[in-house]
């Protein structure tokens, strides 16, 4: 029998299942290789659980969603999160820091039908993740990577290293060196595959904090180049903002 | 390696500046690619050369702990720049190649070694140096790396003695440069004296002398050759930055020093220090599989030890805090390398300070420890 895929949405631009759709010379082999048990981006069937993969995609902010997650998580024998919503709690985290009544009622001409948490959180606040893949969106050689590795029992190989890592792996002048641009690349994980150095601007973190992110060092650097507290506020306010090192930062520049 | 005792230097000649050229057409009717130093995005990289215009002329590094900023320089020298961001290392140890792809019918196989004829014209000192060291961590004791080897022996080395060093440098205190002694198929000395305009050029190889001998150009008198000597000899006094004496020695002492606290406060563990490094050899490999699980591939890419999986031993990383991976890094470079091979793993090209994006300085660390150990 076939190894069961099922691709889940919770609050989320649906991007990151984009990118498995996105995956057209391999989608075939993808097929052939497991049962698309349950992908409603892809298809109207759906079958019932257990699942041998679940793939989560977004973040976790209405009660409805608290629930159906635990739902999931008992269908399934590995869930790995994808993208800067599900890891992170992406974008809709920055809602995290306000008067949540407030900021519903500045937004929506009718705030009492929103049923939303005051909260945007990570799928790993709820249940137990067993792998993430990074980024907003992911990119697609890390999922079909995680979702071969595992498959076969093996380690994924993506690696947790620093965007600059990605930078020297390419050869990319660094931005920060030799244009005084701010970067978040140095204290960001990899795996995008070096895209805004590449094309001579600054990462702006979408794959989260590395391990061992030392904010405050590069903040320091980012003044010394001539970064204002609000543009420094800013970049660590983008789409992985709730990620403990750089919601700290945010906020140590906010106001 | 003793890099001094290697002056097989038989024969220099003078050509007029405008010939480089005609250099660079005779390497390539000897077979070689050309490749030299080229601007692109602000910074310098290795790359093929259509013809010496291709070249940063005029080009200076207006480097610092943290900037590497390219401006006009004082006057249209070929070689008043330095350093490319990476040095020679890229082009014999890429940063990421497959090494084996294997099939369903239990076959491996090894992925041929693409190693076509390339000369480098600009190679400095210091990176001469580090190219000898790669071969010495690759090449010596009883595992050879043939990748490696096969890139490395079909180099054909053009050296360049540096006349301005970029305030990074600090090759003098660790006797790799500003002058090469040896390790060239050629080397050149660019001499500009009023209108005059030259170069000076010297074989240091038998396929060097070949080369050398198709060209046309008056041997070089003694003149030429003290102007060279003197730019060297002003180039090394020149720079402002060294290593301290000892500091082999003292970084054997220094294992519990506070000081690697405080540089763990800057440090942003990024590993661009060790990924600049001409000299950094440490490589990772990954397994790869289709889908199917029909093939499989394995892929070798630069590592470095300021990242958490480098220390991953059984159980978990042994590096978790800054502090121990700068210390890592630094003791390896600075210490344990004369331990392993024989040789300082640093030949003070500097990039590891200017490509800093915080600019965090080896010789600057070097002096603190030594502040500090002698406080203690
Ligand atoms: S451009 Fe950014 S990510 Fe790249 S090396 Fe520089 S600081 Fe690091
Ligand atoms: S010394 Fe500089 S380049 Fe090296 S890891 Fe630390 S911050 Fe990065
Ligand atoms: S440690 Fe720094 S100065 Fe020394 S060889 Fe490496 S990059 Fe150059
Ligand atoms: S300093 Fe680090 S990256 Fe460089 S060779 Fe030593 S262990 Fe490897
Ligand atoms: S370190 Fe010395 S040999 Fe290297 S570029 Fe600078 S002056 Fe030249």
């Amino acid at each position: 029998m076939k190894p069961r895929l099922a691709v889940w949405k919770f609050s989320s631009c649906d991007g990151c299942q984009l990118t498995l759709l996105d995956c057209e010379d391999e989608l075939l082999d993808i097929a052939e290789a497991v049962e698309i048990a349950y992908f409603l981006e892809a298809t109207r069937t759906t079958r019932a659980g257990p699942y041998d993969v679940s793939l989560v995609e977004g973040s976790i902010s209405t009660a409805d969603e608290m629930e159906r997650i635990q739902q999931i998580r008992r269908d399934s024998r590995i869930l790995i999160t994808i993208g800067a919503c599900a890891t992170a709690g992406g974008i809709q985290a920055l809602r995290n820091s306000r008067d949540h009544d407030a900021l519903r009622a500045s937004v929506y001409p009718s705030p009492q039908f929103i049923e939303a948490l005051a909260t945007s959180t990570p799928i790993a606040d709820h249940v137990t993740v067993d792998f993430e893949l990074r980024g907003c969106p992911i990119d697609k050689g890390q999922l079909l990577e995680a979702i071969t590795a595992l498959l076969k029992g093996r380690k994924p190989a993506i690696p947790d290293y620093s965007q600059c890592t990605e930078c020297k792996l390419a050869g990319t002048a660094c931005v920060m060196v030799t244009k005084g641009i701010p970067c978040l690349g140095p204290v960001t994980q990899g795996g995008c595959g070096n895209l805004c150095p590449q094309v001579g601007r600054g990462c702006y973190g979408c794959f989260g904090p590395k391990e061992n992110a030392n904010t405050g060092a590069l903040v320091a650097e980012m003044a010394a180049l001539g970064a204002d507290r609000r543009t420094i506020r800013d970049l660590f306010g983008g789409f992985t903002a709730s990620a403990p090192a750089f919601a700290a930062e945010r906020e140590r520049h906010d106001g | 390696m003793d890099r001094a005792a290697a002056e097989p230097v038989d024969r220099s000649i003078v050509i007029p500046a405008e010939s480089l050229d005609t250099l660079i057409g005779a390497l390539r009717d000897g077979g070689y690619q050309v490749w030299g130093a080229q601007e692109r995005d602000g910074a310098l990289g290795l790359a093929p050369l259509a013809a010496a215009a291709d070249l940063p002329r005029g080009r200076v590094e207006a480097a610092e702990a943290g900037t590497v900023r390219l401006t006009d320089g004082p006057r249209p020298a070929y070689f008043d720049h330095t350093l490319p961001m990476q040095g020679l290392k890229r082009m014999v140890y890429p940063a990421r190649e497959r090494l084996y792809a294997a099939g369903q019918a239990m076959s491996l196989e090894e992925d041929p070694v693409e190693a076509p004829p390339i000369a480098v014209l600009g190679v400095r000192p210091c990176d001469l140096a580090a190219l000898d060291t790669l071969t010495a961590v690759f090449e010596s004791g009883p595992f050879v790396d043939d990748r490696f080897r096969q890139r490395r022996a079909a180099l054909f080395l053009v050296a360049v003695n540096c006349m301005r060093p970029a305030a990074t440098c600090f090759c003098a205190s660790m006797n790799t440069g500003p002058r090469a002694e040896g390790g060239f198929d050629l080397v050149l000395d660019e001499v500009m004296e009023g209108d005059r305009h030259v170069f000076v050029v010297a074989s240091g190889s038998a396929r060097g002398r070949a080369v050398l001998d198709a060209l046309a150009g008056e041997e070089a008198g003694q003149a030429d050759r003290e102007a060279a000597r003197a730019g060297s000899q002003a180039c090394a006094e020149a720079q402002r930055r060294h290593m301290p004496d000892g500091v082999a020695a003292l970084l054997k002492q220094s294992y519990d020093d506070p000081h690697w606290a405080n540089v763990a406060e800057r440090c942003l563990s990024c590993a661009n220090c060790t990924l600049v490094c001409p000299t950094c050899f440490c490589s990772t490999v990954e397994d790869r599989s289709s889908l199917d699980g029909a093939e499989a591939e394995r892929w070798r890419r630069w590592d470095s030890c300021f990242g958490l999986d480098f220390s991953y031993l059984h159980g978990g990383a042994v590096r978790t805090e800054t502090a121990s991976r700068y210390r890592q890094w630094m003791t390896h470079k600075l210490s344990h390398w004369h331990d392993q091979f024989g040789m300082s793993g640093c030949v003070g090209c500097g990039r590891c300070i200017g490509w800093c994006p915080v600019g965090i300085d080896i010789t600057a660390e070097a002096q603190a420890l030594a502040a500090s150990e002698q406080a203690a």
